[in-house]
């Protein structure tokens, strides 16, 4: 087992329904529909030490420790989350939801669709950020947390925490908003689209419902993984870990012979056994479509505006999936509103993927800022 | 930073204002004006420990490089911005200058005065490059890249129009009125776009 000290030890994802049927950005909406998620800590009286972390593209409410049964599943933020952590568990009351949408348990794509009792397929609507983040909301409202200290994520986490702000201005205190960026460019949605791609033209997709045809379109989200996953990586990280090394000498086939090759296989392998290709398109597509500033014309101080949250914006120098000017926009749009924020950037080697990584100045930071939040509410309550 | 330096900068700060520090170190200042002069305050710095520093004292703070100038910030976006003994180590010292007294309405500057007696007995008389309080490095490892005097600071603001509002050097933390070019070791300038 891969609990220590300063691990939250063993959990256990709850499940909540919704009867309400929650409006989506789409158009449609979705009743009956439910939220998987798992908490750390306890949650005060005053019911104000709450912190909500937001997951990105893979992952899910299963933020930190490991389950009875599982005793080898770590939570992906496990390495932040915990006592004595940068997000402390004695100190704090974290939440963990598993989004809309997704395939660790919430209703998603494979989840059975009352009306028919077969899975939704094709037919589950498109979701947005937007939409999380009301779900997210009712959650909040089920488990009494009127206002977070804090609402934190990474990537496309990191995009949640910076909607909250916009959207829910009076229910969080505090936005992290790591490794993220306003909206996608051009060559985000460029990636995004090719990884769709590999999923819309496996054979075995069947237009969304390969349910029911008792196959998965494992092909393309094999492939959608590997375009996904270089994005992850940093060039001089790639370099270091695989450079040119491969298996003896060129071997004139297509069978793996670099290592990186081998390596993408493998990610794209492990992946396609347990991710769902009907979420991986969902979630592709609401990373495109987040643009806050869009409805503001384009002003993301404009569309800033509402947030009275106070801000961590953190990046990575090497990350160029989300460089650090894409973080600096949302520093910008903030200094010229006004609000408080402080941004940092972390010089790592690692890429996007450093904000899952363990790296002591990243941690500290965060650790620092929430001490503040602590420090903040203690006096507040006195 | 000691007390008489803050109290200059924060007699020239405007009350509730809104206040940017470039290479703010640890927020020490920014976190005296805003305790002082309720004043909303940015820093700008470099150093990993310095943005931790910061953050720990509850001061904005943006991990930037100055050199790369204020290009994000809008005119008049500030009533102050301090560059608190740190011109010395910039490069590109018209370039920061221009851009603070295009960002702030006001700008504060203060800077060690090469000039100071003690450092001209230094470099006169015993032939060795200055060394004291205020200038504390050997050639060999000092941040400092620009040497200048009060005189020179004096001249660069009028060759360039730019408006001395506000004018005081120091010396052990008393001011210096007579011969501050000679006496002074550290001056404190507030200065706007004329």
């Amino acid at each position: 087992m891969k609990t220590t000290p300063d691990s939250v030890g063993v959990v256990q994802a709850q499940t909540l329904r919704f009867a309400e049927p929650l409006p989506l950005q789409c158009g449609e909406s979705i009743a009956g529909y439910e939220l998987v998620y798992e908490t750390y800590g306890t949650l005060n009286a005053e019911k104000s030490n709450a912190i909500l972390v937001c997951h990105a593209l893979n992952a899910s409410h299963h933020v930190a420790g490991v389950y009875a049964d599982q005793p080898d599943n770590l939570g992906w933020w496990d390495n932040m989350v915990g006592p004595g952590k940068a997000v402390d568990t004695n100190k704090f009351f974290v939440v963990g939801v598993n989004n809309l949408g997704s395939c660790f348990g919430s209703t998603g794509p494979a989840s059975i669709d009352p009306r028919t009792g077969a899975p939704y397929g094709a037919a589950f609507p498109l979701i947005t950020v937007e939409d999380w983040v009301d779900a997210q909301v009712r959650l909040a409202d089920a488990l009494g947390i009127v206002r977070f200290a804090a609402v934190m994520g990474g990537s496309l986490g990191g995009m949640q925490a910076l909607c909250w702000s916009i959207r829910h201005p009076a229910r969080i205190e505090n936005a992290l908003v790591i490794a993220a960026a306003p909206n996608l460019s051009a060559q985000n949605i460029a990636f995004d689209e090719v990884a769709r791609q590999a999923i819309l033209t496996d054979p075995e997709f069947h237009e969304g419902n390969f349910y029911a045809h008792g196959v998965k379109p494992i092909r393309g989200l094999r492939v959608a993984r590997m375009i996904g996953h270089i994005t992850y990586i940093s060039d001089e990280q790639m370099a270091e870990r695989f450079g040119r090394q491969a298996k003896g000498g060129a071997k004139f086939s297509f069978e793996p012979e670099f290592q990186i090759e081998s390596y993408l296989r493998y990610q794209g392998d492990k992946f396609s056994e347990y991710f769902d290709a009907n979420t991986y398109l969902r979630i592709t597509k609401a990373l495109d479509y987040f643009d806050p500033a869009s409805g503001a014309g384009g002003d993301l101080a404009l569309a800033l505006k509402p947030a009275t949250a106070r801000f961590l914006v953190i990046s990575f120098t090497t990350d160029w999936r989300f460089s650090p000017a894409r973080s600096k926009e949302i520093v910008q749009a903030l200094l010229d509103n006004g609000a408080t924020v402080s941004y940092a950037e972390i010089a790592a080697p690692h890429g996007h993927d450093a904000f899952l990584l363990e790296d002591p100045r990243y941690h500290a930071l965060v650790g620092a800022y929430l001490g503040r939040v602590r420090a903040a509410a203690t006096e507040a309550a006195r | 930073m000691n007390r008489s330096d803050f109290s200059i900068i924060a007699g020239w700060v405007k009350e509730g204002g809104r206040v940017l520090d470039l290479g703010c170190g640890d927020g020490a200042l920014l976190a005296s004006l805003e305790e002082a002069r309720h004043v909303r305050g940015y820093g700008i710095d470099i150093a990993d420990d310095n943005v931790l520093a910061c953050v720990k004292r509850g001061v904005n703070v943006i991990q930037s490089d100055l050199e790369s100038g204020l290009a994000g910030f809008a005119d008049r976006s500030f009533d102050t911005v301090i560059l608190s003994q740190t011109l010395q180590q910039i490069h590109r010292v018209e370039t920061i200058i221009n851009e603070m007294l295009r960002v702030g309405r006001e700008v504060i500057v203060t800077f060690p005065n090469f000039a100071y007696w003690r450092h001209r007995v230094q470099l006169g008389v015993r032939g060795t490059m200055p060394v004291s309080e205020t200038l504390p490095y050997e050639w060999y490892n000092t941040p400092n890249v620009r040497m200048f005097t009060v005189r020179e600071f004096d001249r660069f603001c009028r060759d360039r129009g730019i408006a001395i509002i506000d004018r005081e050097v120091q010396s052990d933390e008393r001011k210096v009125t007579f011969a501050p070019n000679l006496f002074g070791q550290l001056a404190f300038y507030r200065i706007r776009q004329a």
